[in-house]
């Protein structure tokens, strides 16, 4: 049976300083690394022998306004379905130069995941094969779950003010 | 006797073996009491559409005993449910592939006005691609007002012109649109 405290072992041994901040969320074990180390770690992880992480459930983002110079953050969820144990990798990124490499190569699964995240958030994936929107019209002109950006439709114009007693 | 309820007839002039009246008024009965409706429902209004086309609420008391799942042979187009701005363009092609005469029913809040879906990807009302003639409002709408919804177009096709669909206003609202070109014909 493998645990966090396992887990926390086998990467921290590999890595050393290269993986941060240990931290458990709902149970799943997370960590943060540098974009320059995310190719190497989730290679270990899916070709470990022991740990076999073969599955990449999710990428998706995150954005932190006030968190200056690691504003955007690339998250991964890898599942060993083996071992029954689930991990989550964070990657944060500067807004300015959001690049983070593109899982493709380790995980077929990852391309439209990753394409998405860049619909959303506009965390760049080098080595991406055909990083454009998937979700969204492809004629719009900004990242919408970023949060300097408004929910609402910008074209509504009956939504005003007054209507609402604001 | 029969218990099937005939359309009462057009005013006109009646004499021992004749009866006149305008082709319009014919024609408008016809088309009014044979609307095949074209459902396109994305979401839970298209619910309450299946059950007004069930045998409870009977969508074909209303002449639309033929709900058409081909934009070709259909009259009414029935838009049910939120309309995403990535559906915006299907949603145009196929009011497109409509023959004329064709009339748009907005069914529902989010058809009519993107209803509390105010947000980045929907659109907010299906009268920003193509023009709607009539608009049910609710969330959803029960089978009866989508009902109603239907009558109010076949008041709208009893009552209207057979030159209408030539008309200059009538060029102008699809030249609106960019649905006609400003010059062809």
């Amino acid at each position: 049976m493998i645990d966090n405290q396992r887990l926390v072992e086998e990467i921290g041994g590999h890595f050393g300083e290269k993986v941060r901040q240990f931290g458990e969320n709902s149970g799943i074990l997370t960590f943060s690394i540098a974009p320059g180390d995310l190719t190497e770690v989730v290679a270990f992880l899916k070709e470990h022998p022991v740990l076999k992480f073969n599955f990449l459930t999710d990428i998706t983002g995150i954005h932190f306004p006030d968190n200056e110079g690691a504003e955007l953050c690339s998250v991964y969820m890898m599942h060993s379905w083996e071992n029954r144990i689930r991990v989550r990798i964070k990657v944060f990124l500067p807004k300015e130069n959001p690049v983070v490499p593109s899982l493709t190569p380790l995980f077929n699964a990852a391309n439209w995941m990753e394409r998405e995240t860049f619909d959303f958030f506009g965390i760049l994936f080098s080595g991406h094969p055909n990083l454009k929107r998937i979700l969204n019209m492809e004629d719009m002109d900004y990242h919408p779950m970023r949060k300097e950006y408004a929910l609402e439709d910008p074209t509504r114009r009956d939504k005003i003010d007054d209507l609402f007693g604001r | 006797m029969t218990s099937v309820k005939m359309t009462d007839a057009p005013p006109g002039y009646e004499g021992p073996g004749f009866f006149a009246t305008s082709l319009d008024k014919l024609i408008g009965i016809a088309r009014s009491n044979s609307l095949w409706p074209l459902p396109f429902a994305t979401s839970c209004c298209g619910i309450e559409f299946m059950a007004t086309m069930g045998s409870h609420y009977d969508i074909s008391r209303f002449g639309a005993e033929r709900p058409s799942f081909s934009p070709r042979q259909s009259d009414v187009l029935l838009v049910m449910g939120t309309i995403a701005k990535k559906m915006a363009p299907v949603v145009k092609q196929v009011y497109l592939q409509m023959a004329e005469p064709r009339w748009v029913v907005a069914v529902g809040a989010c058809a009519s006005s993107g209803g509390i879906f105010d947000t980045y990807s929907v659109l907010q009302g299906i009268d920003r691609v193509i023009p709607v003639d009539v608009y049910v409002p609710g969330c959803p709408p029960r089978p009866e007002q989508i009902l109603d919804g239907l009558m109010q177009v076949q008041e709208l096709a009893k009552g209207e012109s057979l030159r209408r669909r030539e008309s200059e206003e009538y060029r102008a609202l699809l030249e609106s649109y960019n649905i006609l070109e400003k010059n062809d014909r």
